[in-house]
């Protein structure tokens, strides 16, 4: 019965809530730990999301390894790792910045977030440089994959060939786009969420106390790194 | 855990008790392990192990992630349940991609059969049919 | 419960307009719903716009028996008849029975289930119910402006090539998708963190482990519908040829991602009815659930089996005969959980006292449909005998079964069970009784016949058909309207309560479980005091108290009086 008394006084002596706290949670921990299994529960769903292409590439990649071998030369290998890295010390800073917002460090933020933000540009930008590539070759998805004669002979150090082309070789394109253009409208969604970030770390807003959207927009920003770090090895460096 | 307790360590007060900010020492090593594995795939893929490359691509990329899953996302220190939702929805993606493949690769051969059997089957597509 | 103190009744006094002990009327106006963060709220809202579109759905059923009447033209042209059973199948399917459940009685009852004020993100839960209603809308603007041939399913080819509104319904089925991935993270996230202090995993009411079995599936079977008809509208727009077979794509390959999220969903409409079943069975049997564990993780099993077993909708498809096998021998996994089910309910009735209120009727009614709609599953899931039965009306009534006679009347249970907690209304039992007759006969009218001619290989979704079949689709039309007017009797009998109602008592089932242990209607934050955590279905804790009509939970009046002596113990010392 002293069990049930402990509910009942935990329900009515109201703790004082301090204004980052919602009514309905007990306490900031409760809350935070509720916002991170959100996010971990959202991120499953992203992978689920995510895995619908992996799985297409995974089904003709094995089917057609030719076509994936072939077509891959259009891209350019070097970029692709420069975007890497980028991404890699973007989700650095992003790891550095959760560390700030915990120990309330607001200027160590405000600059971690704003190199994370600059990171995330850049990949952008040169992503960009590399679409303007295919679309300039005429190497796009699809039914409108009509690869100019400029697209063939020395391209990024290898040599392709026209008559080499196997067949269905736009699937390779349409598999290149889906995959990195999802990615990048999730690196354009996170690039929104910072600077989000980015005008509350200004206001003052984070502390040890509430520190839960630098984190959680943190582990989104993370898993955004973790599918490039897959999907580069599988677009750009093919054997 | 070992990791929990160096956090404890940095020297900030125990009055906020679930923030466990990760040392700078972990975060810089992890970055710096995760350019070199960087190069190293685009080195690895230089040269050629036949059908082995691939599954090191992949090994290399695994190790990435888990160090980025692991460090970065916190999950060496989170909640344990944090990581078996990250790690059962990998279990699904496995269901899902391996079933398909299954299925894809065994009806296949009809596919191929019919393409043999419709030399002109290829026309409507892209770059038209003189494809090899 | 007149007999509990209120602590906060003299500070209420000041404010009357507004009263925090009646979720109802806690505020006013278009703009206290509209914006409200109030999950019982939300679950009203959803409740009018699910009806609304079961309305509509259940009014192009009726025009398909209608012009199923002759073997040719009935009432309307071909083309008509085709938009007719493709709305009503994308109408029921992600309108009303994916959200039906979670989105309505389990917004309702999940948060004071477990003593929670409201679900962990309540604004999330709104964006929720917003992104329903704009994926209504995307669907009747199909309906009006454009039009749709394809079947539920969208199949490719034939969806990439139509010239039917196939993009736009597939922006509506994505949108639909996310409101159903955040209800689903919201009752996950509000199961793990928010339990009241002594609510043990093994103390949560089985509606709960439906609930939190459903919130796995939308969480991991979703995404892949989202980024299937993503794809889809990437084919339609950009002809990026995935399932093209022109563009060297793969058709089966849309079936295999569109069955693995379409397999796993029909557990997300049928493991929430399975929790209101449980609920309904043990109180109005007056005995403890027979075993617990069994119902709790036969749930979870049903979820984690669900996503092995898409390809027996493909067995015709051109699937190789090998994965066909696979997936025949993993289907029939799926029977043993739903047996234990249905064995423990049977036990748990076994020497009960019960008492055949219209809730029980829809409870008994579930046990007797489902059975049918699962046992005929077996004759699908055997590929020899599914290559015949493919297509047929044998399919049709076997997943009418359980779909509407299995989820919707755990739906229509359910709402008969909370109803008087809901909006504090008793409604007519007579009215209510009536509904069921008509409803269980209706539907059994209408769908036996559909098993008989499907097994004689009626096709279904054709237009015309031999006239030997014309007796059976007449009985199944007839059948159709019988249930239609046993549907509009339960709305009425809902209706009226409203109005004419008596005064619902606080439990007048005498269920055990924390959301009876509150008012009817009950508090906007649901509890005055949370109750003491007991055993969900420990009869013994309540009993019939003759003078307000209601049930009494023993566990909670020692902990409220022990309280109240507390807290005149302290006044006395202050003074």
């Amino acid at each position: 019965m002293s069990q049930a008394i402990d509910t009942i006084h935990g329900a009515v002596d109201h703790h004082p809530h301090d204004s980052q706290v919602a009514h309905h949670f007990e306490n900031a921990e409760q809350q935070f730990e509720s916002a991170k299994l959100g996010m971990w529960v959202f991120l499953v769903t992203e992978i689920l999301f995510f895995s619908g292409l992996f799985c297409v590439y995974a089904v003709y990649r094995s089917l057609h390894p030719e076509v994936f071998l072939y077509a891959h030369q259009w891209l350019d290998k070097g970029l692709g790792a420069i975007n890497t890295i980028v991404l890699i010390v973007s989700s650095f800073t992003m790891a550095w910045a959760v560390r700030n917002a915990q120990l309330g460090q607001k200027k160590a933020l405000m600059i971690n977030l704003t190199l994370t933000l600059l990171c995330a540009a850049t990949f952008m930008g040169i992503k960009a440089e590399e679409y303007s590539q295919k679309y300039e070759h005429g190497t796009t998805w699809g039914a409108s994959f009509q690869p100019h004669p400029d697209a063939f002979g020395e391209v990024h150090g290898g040599e392709i060939k026209k008559e080499d082309m196997p067949r269905n070789t736009q699937i390779f394109f349409s598999i290149y786009f889906a995959l990195t253009g999802l990615h990048g409208f999730h690196v354009l969604v996170g690039m929104g969420l910072i600077l989000w970030l980015l005008i509350r770390a200004a206001k003052g807003q984070f502390g040890p106390q509430y520190f839960t959207p630098v984190d959680i927009v943190g582990l989104y920003w993370h898993l955004v790194d973790l599918i490039w770090i897959f999907l580069f090895p599988l677009l750009y460096l093919i054997h | 855990m070992s990791g929990q307790a160096k956090v404890q360590e940095q020297g900030h007060g125990g009055d906020h008790g679930f923030a466990h900010p990760v040392p700078l020492k972990i975060l810089v090593g992890v970055a710096a392990a995760l350019i070199l594995l960087t190069i190293l795939t685009v080195v690895a893929s230089d040269f050629d192990f036949g059908a082995f490359d691939i599954w090191i691509a992949m090994g290399i990329a695994l190790v990435k992630g888990s160090l980025v899953a692991l460090f970065f996302m916190h999950l060496f220190w989170d909640k344990r349940f944090n990581g078996f939702v990250f790690i059962a929805s990998l279990f699904f993606v496995a269901i899902f991609i391996g079933f398909v493949l299954l299925d894809t690769h065994t009806y296949e051969s009809s596919v191929k059969q019919w393409v043999q059997d419709h030399p002109q089957s290829g026309h409507a597509l892209p770059g038209g049919g003189e494809h090899k | 419960m007149t007999s509990i103190p209120m602590p906060e009744e003299g500070e209420l006094a000041t404010k009357p307009a507004l009263d925090e002990t009646n979720y109802l009327k806690a505020g006013y106006g278009l703009k206290s719903w509209l914006l409200t963060q109030d999950h019982k709220r939300i679950a009203i809202m959803y409740m009018i716009g699910i009806g609304i579109a079961f309305l509509l759905g259940g009014l192009f059923a009726l025009a398909v028996r209608l012009e199923l009447w002759t073997p040719t033209k009935t009432i309307v042209e071909a083309e008509t008849y085709n938009k007719l059973f493709t709305l009503h199948g994308a109408i029921m399917t992600f309108l009303v029975l994916v959200p039906s459940i979670p989105a309505i009685i389990g917004n309702f009852v999940l948060p004071m289930m477990l003593g929670a004020k409201d679900v962990a993100f309540p604004k999330l839960n709104l964006l929720s119910f917003y992104l329903w209603l704009l994926g209504a809308i995307g669907f009747v603007v199909v309906l009006f402006a454009g039009d749709l041939d394809t079947g539920w399913t969208f199949y490719a080819p034939y969806s990439i090539r139509t010239q039917t509104a196939v993009a736009l319904a597939a922006t509506g089925a994505f949108i639909l998708g996310f409101s159903s991935i955040l209800t689903g993270l919201n009752f996950m996230v509000t199961i793990h963190k928010m339990r009241a202090k002594g609510m043990g995993w093994f103390r949560m009411p089985l509606l709960l482990w439906g609930l939190y079995a459903t919130s796995v599936i939308q969480i991991v079977a979703t995404p892949v519908i989202g980024i299937t008809v993503g794809m889809l509208f990437l084919e339609k727009l950009f002809h990026i040829g995935f399932f093209d077979p022109n563009l060297g794509g793969d058709p089966v390959l849309f079936e295999h991602f569109f069955w693995f999220y379409s397999h796993p969903v029909v557990y997300v409409m049928i493991l929430p009815a399975m929790g209101v079943i449980s609920e309904i069975i043990t109180a109005m049997s007056r005995r403890h659930i027979f075993g617990y564990r069994f119902i709790a993780f036969s749930s979870i099993a049903i979820a984690l089996f669900g996503f092995l077993v898409w390809g027996h909708h493909m067995f015709v498809s051109g699937q190789s005969s090998l994965m066909s096998t696979i997936f025949s021998l993993l289907t029939f996994s799926v029977s043993i959980p739903s047996a234990i089910k249905v064995f423990n309910w049977l036990a748990t009735m076994y020497k009960g006292s019960i008492s055949l209120a219209p809730p029980m009727l829809y409870a008994m009614g579930f046990l007797f449909l489902f059975g049918i709609g699962g046992l005929t599953g077996l004759f699908l899931g055997t590929l020899s005998t599914d290559v015949h039965l493919h297509d047929t009306y044998f399919i049709v009534a076997h997943f009418h079964y359980t779909m509407m006679g299995s989820a919707l009347i755990g739906l229509i249970g359910g709402l008969f069970f909370y109803w008087p907690k809901i909006f504090g209304k008793m409604y007519s039992n007579l009215l209510g009784t009536i509904s069921f007759v008509l409803v269980f006969l209706g539907f059994n009218l209408t769908f036996i016949p559909q098993f008989l001619m499907g097994s004689m290989g009626m096709p279904r979704r054709y237009y015309n058909y031999p006239p030997e079949f014309q007796a059976y689709h007449q009985w199944s039309t007839v059948g159709s309207f019988v249930l239609a007017l046993g549907l509009f009797t339960a709305l009425w009998c809902f209706l009226h309560s409203l109005f004419w109602g008596e005064k619902a008592p606080d439990n007048p089932w005498g269920a055990v479980t924390l959301d009876w242990k509150t008012s009817s209607p009950p508090h906007h934050h649901n509890f005055d005091v949370v109750p003491p955590v007991t055993d969900p279905y420990d009869m013994d804790d309540v009993y019939w108290d003759e003078e307000s009509k209601s049930f009494i939970s023993r566990s909670q009046q020692a902990a409220l009086e022990e309280l109240a002596a507390n807290a005149s113990g302290t006044q006395e010392k202050n003074s």
